[in-house]
């Protein structure tokens, strides 16, 4: 006997308002009575309560959404679906999608960021395309924290777990370390995939009387209730809802993935989605909502791994690895062959029907009875929003200025901060090769992936710097978009389109929802200059602890295309003797920048500033000079400045370099002045470089040597390449194996 | 020479194995599905990598009750050439085709990276095309790949000149005698953790794994050209 004579009667749940612990706030559910015409039982309570979470229908940041330039002439598939879809000609696409799972992180690691990626495998196949590489764009708190140590470590033992096991090379991402992050790391997943136009499906449960099948694993009371869990602050209590973290199985997604790509080929399939966030009653809803149907459900004959589970066991469970899928009526024995082979569930369990209602069955009873549309359609909130004093305060703060008495010294201090040292500690535990189309491994700045049979290649980054954006949202939120597009250009690629991850604190915090509305529109400013529209997204709100919310952090997505791999560039010098040079001017701009985070701990002033008029031209040159094999290496300057860019650029080579500058060197080697390139260019290539790009600077050249030389009027710069890199490489490996 | 790349449920460098057979090698090569019970023409027998069955008890302990695997042993006994890779070397070791075990990384972690072998025997059907001693570079992706035998087993590989691939320079996991490859006493069933397949196309960073299938086919072509002749 499930257990469903415990549950509260309708009007038990008015009257104790039931309904707030489950998350709907008191307009909410008013709304929820009026819709239904009568008061919601325990079941359909709780199916709004998930459906209308921000996790789920986007409720606070829909308004904010809309600023995002979401078509282009190369956008297929824009957001909607369970990832954006773009053409690369020849009749394949490229589809891709981040998404978050940060929540889950912060409480039960490992699984959190598993199931974090298997989450984002399946929007990605469930469009019809084979995933092909996976990217994870991570953060941290205080390395110092014991516990974040902790979380640092699981998260990326998840990660490779989860993408080592299913075949899907991780070959890129970020990792920043920020004591806003301290209870609250950001975990993003992003996956790539490649399809033929062919293939795209959607997540639409078209003809009325067509089957609706559940495959893959079978439902368990894991993740009951995970979206809400996401809608809400951490706190101490949040420990309590590790059961609403949901348990990974990689090996039942490799099955269900290559299940499914043969069941894309199949001309009995109308539709295919996802039972992500809100598992049963997400999928069940949106397909039919978005074919103006409805669909009719028997819970008993959903495949259950444990026993008297309830309605609302069933519908809000996050059970990995599973899908959703709308067949042609009478296919049923064809499809279930397929998915029989590879061992897995393939089960009827209801049907398309005209009623445009989502109508649940259980035990000969309809035990939830509701109009699909709407469960997709929360009613939209508009925050108030306010400009925080910080940022007024920043903004008219005097230019900060460092004192730097030992340059040398300092540059090696920056390379041993976590943020800028080698993140060899994480991405060797990750396997990038898997698939054998990895031309880019992680380290450069963008990692490019062969597309099998083509001489094509898509490269693919993620970028955010969120100290910008605590200082300017704005400002920030188009640096995010330009420097990924940066890394693309500077990997032999034409930037194509984004997905986003929108991480913030609560949206309820007036200040923090104007930062999210400031680092919204900068963003979509920059990718409608950048012609890089944003095709898939999700949005992370209630990033706070008892401590405050995070910074800012919108993380960029982004994947270009390669148009021949003869093309491909990477940031390490290539020969002695090449000529060395920088495009962009430095100008005195050091707040946010990892200088002044060295120096002062944290950051104040005003974020480096973008013109992306000017960055859009330099980016389309770097291209062209890069295509038109001119150039050795191109590596951009973004966080630590030059001299970062420098010391990168050699790291893992045998080589050296002379430079001369006649600038000043504090802003020449550590001011992040945004839209700058460090670019090495073969003797022979010189004139027609010079030629095509009039205002690079020449700034000396790559030498066989250990000795790395930064020459200014004043006084010269020395540096040792081997110490350097040694401090660089050791620094996360010496912290996590020191500290454990 | 046909070649088939077996595929268990969990298999992930089924296509990477395929691919630089078809493309790096030039020759026919197809799957087979780990229920077939038969490989009776083809020449050569690929293990690829991945987690079989999810690798959720021992790597390779359920692979070697899967359907083909009578058809693997038969193929060995035949003499054919059998290659496994990464966990294709952990099931040849649970299929008791090779001698020893696998322990987990002594690090405990998942390494990823592009390794210096040493080719110690290209006396054998796998490694002609290498010299003696020769430093070769060769991916790596594995969990547990720290080789471990008993005394007896590792007197007995190396005075039979068994240990085919040794790490150059530093161990990444801690295996036995610096161990990354074993042949059988017959010479044809080969197990190594590290990835010639991944190493087929300069593209990728380096095609020193190209060599070990064009010795294969080398001495294909080399042994069928003697059967014709005798």
């Amino acid at each position: 006997m499930p257990l469903t004579h415990l549950e509260p009667s309708p009007e038990q749940i008015e009257q104790d308002k039931v309904y707030q612990t489950m998350g709907l706030t008191e307009e909410e559910y008013q709304k929820v009575k009026n819709l239904l015409r009568r008061k919601p039982n325990y079941t359909e309570t709780g199916l709004f309560s998930v459906m209308w979470s921000e996790h789920c229908s986007y409720k606070t940041s829909k308004p904010v959404l809309k600023y995002f330039p979401t078509t282009g002439e190369h956008v297929l598939q824009g957001p909607g679906e369970g990832a954006g879809i773009v053409d690369i000609g020849d009749g394949q696409a490229v589809v891709f999608k981040i998404e978050s799972h940060n929540h889950p992180s912060a409480i039960e690691p490992y699984q959190g960021a598993a199931t974090g990626v298997g989450g984002i495998i399946r929007d990605v196949f469930s469009m019809g395309a084979r995933p092909v590489a996976l990217l994870d764009s991570l953060r941290f708190g205080n390395l110092d924290n014991a516990r974040v140590r902790y979380l640092f470590e699981e998260v990326v033992s998840g990660i490779a777990g989860y993408g080592n096991c299913i075949g899907i090379p991780t070959v890129g991402g970020e990792l920043q370390f920020d004591p806003c992050y301290n209870g609250n790391p950001l975990v993003n997943a992003m996956c790539v995939g490649i399809m033929n136009h062919a293939d795209i499906q959607v997540g639409q449960a078209r003809g009325i009387g067509n089957t609706v099948m559940y495959v893959g694993a079978s439902t368990g009371r894991d993740g009951i209730n995970g979206a809400t869990f996401a809608s809400e602050e951490i706190s101490e209590k949040s420990d309590e809802k590790r059961s609403a973290v949901q348990v990974g199985d990689p090996f039942m997604e490799k099955l269900l993935v290559e299940a499914c790509l043969e069941l894309t080929k199949h001309q009995a399939l109308v539709g295919i989605q996802d039972m992500g966030a809100a598992g049963l009653v997400s999928s069940a809803s949106e397909m039919a909502a978005k074919a103006g149907v409805g669909i009719h459900m028997n819970l008993d004959l959903i495949p259950q791994r444990e026993t008297e589970m309830t309605p609302y066991e069933m519908m809000l469970s996050e059970s990995q690895e599973r899908m959703l899928i709308v067949i042609k009526k009478g296919s049923e024995e064809e499809i279930k062959a397929i998915f029989a082979r590879w061992g897995l569930h393939a089960v009827a369990v209801g049907e398309v029907i005209e009623e445009e209602v989502l109508r649940l069955e259980h035990k000969g009873k309809i035990v939830a009875d509701v109009p699909s549309d709407s469960l997709a359609s929360a009613p939209v909130r508009h925050m108030p929003s306010k400009v925080p004093a910080a940022y007024l305060a920043n903004q008219a703060a005097p230019a900060w200025k460092p004192e730097i008495s030992n340059y040398a010294k300092t540059i090696k201090k920056l390379l041993g901060q976590p943020t800028l040292a080698s993140k060899e500690w994480v991405t060797r535990q990750y396997d990038y090769m898997v698939q054998t189309n990895t031309v880019v491994a992680p380290g450069s700045d963008a990692a490019v992936v062969r597309v099998r049979g083509t001489k094509k290649g898509l490269a693919m980054t993620t970028d955010c710097n969120a100290k910008y954006l605590a200082l300017d949202p704005n400002e920030g939120g188009k640096i995010a978009v330009a420097e990924a597009a940066r890394n693309i250009v500077c990997s032999g690629g034409m930037p194509l389109a984004i997905t986003d991850c929108l991480n913030f604190g609560s949206p309820e915090n007036p200040e923090v929802f104007w930062e999210i509305d400031e680092s919204v529109k900068g963003m979509a400013k920059a990718c409608e200059i950048l012609k890089t529209p944003v095709i898939s997204g999700n949005v992370s709100l209630y990033n706070e602890t008892d401590r405050g919310a995070i910074d800012p952090t919108p993380v960029v997505g982004m994947v270009g295309l390669v148009e021949d791999l003869d093309h491909v560039m990477t940031a390490s010098f290539k020969n002695a003797g090449d000529a060395v040079y920088v495009i962009g001017e430095a100008k005195a701009e050091f707040g946010g920048s990892a200088l002044q985070i060295l120096m002062d701990g944290e950051v104040s002033g005003k974020a480096p500033a973008l013109d992306l008029k000017l960055e859009k031209s330099r980016q389309g040159k770097v291209l062209e000079a890069i295509k038109s094999g001119y150039l050795a290496s191109a590596h951009d300057i973004s966080e630590g400045g030059l001299a970062v860019a420098v010391a990168e650029a050699l790291f893992g080579t045998e080589f050296g370099c002379d430079l001369t500058f006649d600038t000043d060197p504090a802003a020449e080697l550590f001011s992040e002045t945004q839209s700058r390139y460090l670019i090495t260019v073969p003797e022979a290539a010189k004139k027609d470089f010079e030629a095509l790009i009039s205002d690079a600077v020449f700034v000396g050249n790559v030498t066989r040597s250990e000795t790395i030389n930064l020459a200014f009027a004043s006084s010269t710069v020395t540096l040792n390449r081997n110490e350097l890199e040694n401090e660089w490489r050791g620094a996360l490996s010496c912290i996590m194996s020191a500290k454990n | 020479m046909k070649t088939a790349v077996i595929v268990f449920p969990g298999s992930n460098c089924d296509q990477d194995m395929y691919y630089a057979i078809k493309d790096g090698l030039g020759e026919e090569v197809d799957y087979v599905w780990h229920a077939e019970t038969s490989l009776d023409g083809y020449d050569a027998i690929m293990i690829p990598g991945g987690f079989s069955y999810g690798d959720y008890l021992r790597s390779g302990a359920i692979a070697r009750f899967a359907g083909i695997m009578p058809a693997v042993i038969k193929a060995a006994q035949e003499g054919k050439p059998v290659l496994g890779v990464c966990n294709g070397f952990q099931i040849l070791l649970e299929a008791g085709l090779l001698p020893g075990a696998m322990l987990k990384n002594k690090h405990l972690k998942f390494i990823c990276e592009t390794v210096n072998l040493q080719v110690k025997n290209n006396g054998t059907q796998f490694t002609t095309r290498y010299n003696q001693n020769e430093v070769i570079r060769i991916p790596i992706a594995h969990g547990e790949g720290n080789y471990f035998c008993d005394d007896a087993t590792l007197k007995e590989l190396q005075d039979n000149n068994r240990i085919v691939f040794t790490y150059s320079g530093e161990n990444p996991n801690g295996s036995r005698a610096d161990i990354a490859g074993i042949i059988n006493a017959a010479g044809n069933v080969l197990g190594m953790m590290p990835h010639p397949e991944r190493a087929a196309d300069a593209l990728l960073g380096s095609d020193d794994g190209l060599r070990l299938f064009q010795s294969i086919l080398n001495h294909w072509r080399e042994s069928t050209h003697a059967a014709y002749t005798s």
